[in-house]
């Protein structure tokens, strides 16, 4: 594709869409039902679900975006679509003004069961990645790589410990060290803390946020949590309930950085968007409640 | 008041409890006893044919193949250390000539859906069939009483490794193949780090039944041969030695739990925590 030089020509109508690195354009998905006439024979039908639906979305570099909604909102589709592991039904993806076709590097996925190898050790974890994006890179390199981001996750002296030897908390450590060691341009994160208990959620919290500050990376972040969104995102996207979830609406987080989970509420118009966070879930999942009930 | 208490506890600590195992333990030696004891009873008072031995000819006659295993005067009179010998030997040929059938050979069709749905009915057809069943048929394509065994035991024990490897290669965990795919990891590659130490458990699990199949088929392998564990059986009853058959039944047994257990061992090791 030809871009013409936008210095000299008329400007771009949106000068968001320039910017952004990340563009989401038109997406949707849907889960076609089985309607061929041999399913007919067989009394086999199901209905098409639309999981999501014409989903328009503009990330700039170098933010932290969270991406929050109900339940089965199709948050998970969305960002297994950016990863690159679902195609979309309708739309295109395109990042750094490219395309997405399929899963690539340049997009570093954390998972929320932390998908680590269990025959592979903490070091052997990384080393996988790193081996498998830079084939070429020298052993020494690789392992000085792998060194440098088990050191920053804090997890020294565990690189020769088995996942099953971690608790939950270390493991999404390694999780997330493994996506930051292949040097992606956005990291993708699953509710990469929905299977810890609070204690340690909120300590990884902090250990991303800091992170995040020696970084600086673009973060795609699911999550259910309310806190967890107010205290790592410039902004929050709110989806709505499934069938065909939508973008309720983009919130700014003016928050100062580095924030504290302390001082959180004294940030100005904490409270307001905390307040619009809570009204929006609750009637989200209220609604997805009822409409359970009428199924039955 | 407490007091009493420290003296109830100091009165429990004192009389005898028993640990499970050192009940199981003693539950075990009852058993062991009350079956010997009715053996001799039984034998003694000519419950049995005259052939059968009393249990302390046998525990006699047992010790004395256990205490000499190494003694060779001639094909039909040899110590049970070379009959096992013999016999282990063909066990493990038959058993690798399975096993690198079956697990190339479960890997190729467990990365396929279609071929290892395709498959699968043989699979199921040929697993409960009895070796003696295969003999004729081994006799006639091999031509040879040592190449027949070698067939016997192989394709009886083939089974359980290539429907495992086939099952664990097939149903690797979706997250390790996304991970796979993220990284942008070649089929070559994701083959060789993610699906195969991914299956690496239920293979190993296969084979371990396998070697298991392969050890019991050795009784009815070695009929048409000679030397070897399963040979002296056939030839211990024509002599009708009872005692030196219920020597070898318990050899066998005994060599098998070895093997076992060692596979167990290679089972854990492979396994990491995750289910095996």
């Amino acid at each position: 594709m030809h871009f013409p030089d936008s210095s000299t020509m008329t400007p771009p109508l949106n000068p968001d869409i320039a910017a952004a690195q990340l563009l989401i354009q038109n997406v949707s998905k849907v889960y076609y039902g089985r309607q061929t006439w041999v399913d007919k024979l067989l009394k086999q039908t199901s209905q098409d679900f639309v999981a999501i639906a014409d989903i328009n979305l503009q990330i700039a570099s170098n933010t932290f975006v969270s991406i929050i909604g109900p339940s089965g909102c199709g948050k998970s589709t969305l960002l297994n679509i950016i990863a690159g592991l679902l195609r979309p039904s309708t739309g295109s993806i395109i990042l750094n003004g490219e395309p997405i076709k399929g899963p690539g590097p340049d997009r570093g996925v954390v998972f929320q069961n932390y998908a680590l190898m269990p025959w592979m050790n903490v070091a052997e974890n990384l080393r996988f990645a790193i081996e498998t994006v830079y084939p070429n890179m020298p052993l020494v390199q690789q392992k000085s790589i792998v060194h440098e981001y088990i050191d920053l996750v804090g997890l020294s002296g565990a690189e020769h410990k088995h996942p099953h030897e971690l608790s939950g908390g270390m493991k999404q450590r390694v999780g997330i060290a493994r996506a930051l060691a292949i040097n992606p341009e956005i990291l993708l994160m699953d509710e990469p803390f929905g299977a810890l208990d609070a204690l340690t959620r909120g300590f990884l919290q902090d250990e991303v946020a800091r992170i995040w500050e020696q970084q600086r990376k673009t973060v795609i972040l699911i999550t259910h949590s309310i806190e967890e969104a107010l205290l790592l995102s410039d902004q929050i996207v709110m989806m709505t309930r499934g069938p065909a979830a939508k973008i309720a609406e983009v919130l700014n987080i003016p928050f100062p950085r580095p924030r504290k989970r302390e001082e959180l509420d004294q940030y100005s118009h904490y409270h307001e968007l905390k307040a619009a966070l809570e009204q929006h879930l609750s009637r989200e999942t209220r609604a997805v409640e009822e409409a359970r009930i009428r199924r039955k | 008041m407490t007091n009493n208490v420290l003296q109830v506890t100091t009165t429990r600590a004192r009389s005898v409890t028993l640990t499970t195992n050192q009940k199981s333990f003693l539950l075990f030696l009852i058993l062991l006893i009350t079956f010997l004891g009715g053996w001799e009873l039984g034998a003694r008072m000519g419950g049995f044919l005259p052939i059968m031995p009393s249990a302390s000819q046998t525990i006699k006659d047992f010790w004395f193949w256990v205490s000499n295993p190494f003694f060779d005067y001639g094909p039909n009179d040899q110590g049970i250390g070379w009959l096992l010998l013999t016999s282990l030997r063909r066990v493990l040929t038959g058993f690798l000539i399975g096993s690198a059938i079956a697990v190339p050979l479960g890997i190729l069709l467990g990365l396929s859906r279609v071929a290892a749905r395709a498959v699968d009915p043989f699979i199921q057809v040929l697993r409960p069939v009895s070796p003696l069943a295969w003999l004729p048929l081994g006799l006639a394509l091999m031509k040879d009483s040592e190449k027949t065994a070698l067939f016997v035991i192989a394709i009886t024990s083939i089974w359980p490794t290539l429907s495992n490897t086939i099952f664990g290669v097939s149903n690797v965990d979706p997250a390790y193949l996304n991970v796979a795919r993220t990284l942008g990891a070649s089929r070559w590659r994701t083959i060789r780090k993610v699906i195969l130490p991914a299956a690496a458990p239920s293979i190993v699990a296969g084979l371990r039944i396998s070697l298991g199949i392969a050890w019991l088929v050795i009784v009815a392998a070695e009929i048409l041969l000679s030397g070897g564990i399963g040979y002296f059986i056939w030839n211990e009853w024509n002599n009708l030695k009872i005692t030196s058959i219920i020597t070898a039944i318990l050899i066998i047994g005994l060599v098998g739990l070895v093997m076992d257990r060692l596979f167990g061992l290679l089972q854990t090791k492979v396994s990491f925590g995750q289910r095996s």
